[in-house]
């Protein structure tokens, strides 16, 4: 640990570039694609001003997780679902505008906390590798959740307007439409600077969850939360409860994605029932490494920066894409591969320092050895 | 340390010798010990999971006649998805057995063998030509693109299985914009239209469709079996199982069972980790090219992702674990879920007139490979 001052400055300088290597990649990418892309400035402002609203808070719920030593939390689409149900039941009740989104907030916690508790129970049945296990039990629980808005809803679920289902009878149909819902919060107290629209409650709302995470990290459970992600065995020897603390961390994560999933919705105005969820892990995550995050040290500005790098390649790569090949698909694929190579980068750099780490520890234990026998 | 003295652990051929004049005495009866408490443990952890699928089969099965569905039609089908997968879930048992967990990237291996396809395809060969050229031509891009990968993997040991998805997913989009843009130009192949680009989808007639189901087909009344397609698993799997039975394949088994002790042992562990990868992916992407054979068409694009999760699913259902897998985990899991698979939508469809069969298949499927994650027994490595 000491080792660090003694390096010198320009080894440091160049940790730094290596560090925070993702976004400069980023930066260069979107420096070459947008003149290709030919946007203009106003429609790019406008478009990432938007897409930081729908998608800041559901990054930021991706911190908790990390807090707690657990990676990346590809289970925060168990928010996203809980999210959904909620939705679909108050777009059933008819309730719309603000008390429909409030109530849809409310009506997601229980489902986001007990499917975290799920999720967090099962990732301490395998500590070690809780990565792989959120990714898998967010297809289990997906199918689930098919298998309730597909069978259940309408059969056992009463479903009262016909237009949310499908015609059979039973099942929600592939589009549920919020169009009463439509940005509401967004144009509550939105202001326009120049013709970009500007969402400030959603902002107000990103912020406050911000503020939150920055008031949470003083606290005990937050402070606990890092001493268990520092390491689990000096954690428990300190009499931290360090199973309980883990899931502690993913229902926050949960019960946040279940919020930001709303906010998310209402910014784009229907719900993709089957769809919906699919992705939103994948990006959000993308997103946040894309900001200079890694698996184990995430904050706030990599959410912010990486919302905005990461959405301005995705808004341009398409255009960026049909400029070079002449082909708009090449784009398409292109920003998907972009947006799983940084995961698989960051993945492999994790694993690799995880590795690098453990041998040093190794070494030093072993000249501290020597140097005892030679004394 | 006197033991160490006494050996010279140095080299592989070394260690192997050593192996035989290691007295009987004092290492089987670990091994015993070992095997005994994994007998015990095997009957008690063959696990509620397995239990359920295959009694779910079983009354799928029962049900049959009573729904009114065709049963040698069923049974038809079921052998010949089995003929289909049969091998891919094979590609995942030299990872196992290795230690570098469940083959989550899969879809590498698929890419392997859909180049051989396509390029087998594009240099104009037709009917069982184009198969036997199709393996061929795969075989060099399974062997570099599988070493590439046993390269990284030997890096990030412990990180595999999240790293395996990630890769595949990666060299999947990657090479979904490679079908755009290499210069394929074969008429069956290409958009009609612009002329360059694969199509989604691009049928095998005239190439190599059905090209071993047809050798020795059998047809008993309404039940027809692919022969050929059998004998070519048979005979990989054979060739597995001799291989894991060499001094080669123990050192793998080794090197998954125990890193520390492999080592120690002499075995060069990041070697022998790199050749179970690269017979992964050479086996998978001869996986693929019998799935194309039997199903007749080429998927291409996002297509390879959806094979990853049923045959991992597959094996663990058959009994495998995280770190052990057999061939016999291999015949039975294909079966069971292939059995699942097919029974399921017509059955349930002709019994309740409600098709559940795609929520039900990917329930037991991640079902199944979160039990396997998620069992104690396997969690320390």
């Amino acid at each position: 640990m000491n080792g660090k001052k003694n390096i010198p400055a320009g080894k440091r300088l160049l940790e730094l570039v290596r560090n925070n290597a993702v976004p400069i990649m980023f930066i260069i990418i979107c420096a070459i694609f947008i003149p290709m892309a030919g946007f203009s400035p106003s429609y790019l402002l406008n478009e990432i001003v938007t897409r930081m609203g729908r998608n800041l808070f559901l990054v930021l719920c991706l911190l908790f997780p990390i807090m707690a030593g657990m990676g990346l939390n590809f289970a925060m689409t168990l928010g996203a679902m809980g999210a959904e149900i909620a939705v679909i039941l108050v777009a059933d009740w008819q309730i719309w505008g603000i008390p429909g989104v409030v109530l849809a907030m409310i009506l997601s916690i229980p489902f986001s906390a007990l499917l975290g508790f799920i999720c967090g129970t099962l990732q301490n049945m395998a500590k070690g590798r809780e990565m792989i296990t959120s990714y898998i039990i967010n297809f289990f629980i997906n199918g689930w959740y098919q298998l309730i808005v597909l069978y259940v809803m309408g059969a056992v679920i009463p479903i009262i307007h016909a237009s949310i289902m499908l015609p059979r009878g039973y099942g929600i149909r592939n589009t549920v439409s919020l169009l009463n819902m439509r940005q509401c919060l967004d144009d509550l107290l939105a202001i326009r600077v120049a013709g970009v629209k500007i969402p400030v409650f959603t902002f107000l709302l990103v912020g406050l969850l911000c503020l939150f995470i920055v008031w949470f990290r003083r606290t005990k459970l937050g402070q606990d939360m890092r001493a268990v992600g520092q390491d689990m065995e000096v954690a428990k020897a300190a009499g931290i409860n360090v199973d309980r603390t883990r899931i502690i961390s993913v229902v926050m994560s949960t019960v946040c994605a279940g919020f930001g999933m709303v906010i998310y919705l209402q910014n784009i105005g229907n719900l993709p029932t089957y769809t919906g969820h699919a992705q939103i892990g994948m990006f959000c995550i993308a997103a946040l490494l894309v900001g200079g995050a890694s698996v184990e040290k995430a904050g706030i500005g990599n959410a912010f920066l990486g919302v905005i790098l990461f959405h301005m390649m995705f808004i341009v790569a398409p255009g960026a894409g049909a400029f070079i090949t002449g082909d708009s698909m090449v784009g398409e694929y292109f920003r998907v591969f972009l947006s799983y190579g940084v995961i698989t980068l960051a993945l492999i750099m994790y694993e690799a320092k995880k590795r690098m780490a453990k041998s040093k520890a190794g070494q030093e234990l072993a000249a501290a050895q020597v140097k005892k026998e030679d004394a | 340390m006197s033991e160490k003295k006494d050996y010279n652990y140095n080299s592989p051929s070394k260690f192997n010798d050593e192996m035989k004049t290691i007295p009987p005495a004092r290492w089987p009866t670990e091994l015993e010990k070992a095997q005994m408490g994994t007998m015990t443990a095997m009957v008690s952890s063959f696990g509620l999971p397995r239990i359920i699928i295959s009694g779910f089969l079983l009354v799928l099965f029962i049900l049959t006649p009573f729904v009114g569905v065709d049963l040698p039609t069923q049974i038809t089908n079921i052998i010949n998805r089995f003929s289909w997968n049969a091998v891919l879930v094979l590609a995942m048992v030299p990872m196992i057995h290795a230690g570098c967990g469940l083959n989550f990237g899969l879809p590498l291996a698929i890419i392997c063998g859909l180049l051989g396809g396509t390029l087998s395809i594009q240099l104009g060969f037709t009917g069982p030509m184009s198969f036997l050229m199709a393996v061929l031509i795969a075989t060099p891009f399974a062997v570099i693109l599988g070493g590439g990968y046993g390269l990284l993997l030997n890096r990030i040991k412990g990180g595999e299985m999240m790293i395996a998805t990630y890769v595949g997913f990666s060299v999947m989009s990657f090479f979904c914009m490679m079908w755009l843009l290499l210069p394929y130009s074969s008429p069956t192949m290409v958009y009609g239209l612009s002329g360059n680009g694969l199509r989604p989808t691009i049928s095998l007639d005239g190439f190599y469709n059905q090209v071993l189901a047809k050798i020795l087909h059998i047809k008993i009344g309404n039940i027809e079996i692919p022969t050929g397609s059998l004998l070519v698993f048979a005979l990989l799997a054979f060739l597995m199982w001799a291989f894991l039975h060499t001094k080669t394949g123990t050192a793998m088994t080794a090197v998954g069972s125990n890193p520390a002790f492999a080592r120690a042992a002499g075995i060069n562990v990041d070697r022998t980790r790199m050749l179970s990868v690269i017979m992964s992916t050479w086996l998978g992407a001869m996986g693929i090219l019998m799935y194309q054979q039997g199903f007749g068409f080429i998927q291409l694009y996002n297509a390879p992702n959806n094979l990853t999760m049923p045959t991992v699913a597959a094996i663990l259902i058959g009994g495998a674990s995280v770190n052990k897998a057999s061939i016999p985990n291999v015949i039975i899991g294909t079966i069971l879920f292939q059995g699942i698979v097919t029974m399921t939508p017509t059955v349930m469809n002709s019994a309740i007139h409600m098709d559940m069969s795609e929520v039900i298949r990917i329930i037991v499927s991640q079902g199944m490979i979160l039990y396997a994650l998620t069992r104690k027994t396997e969690g320390a490595k």
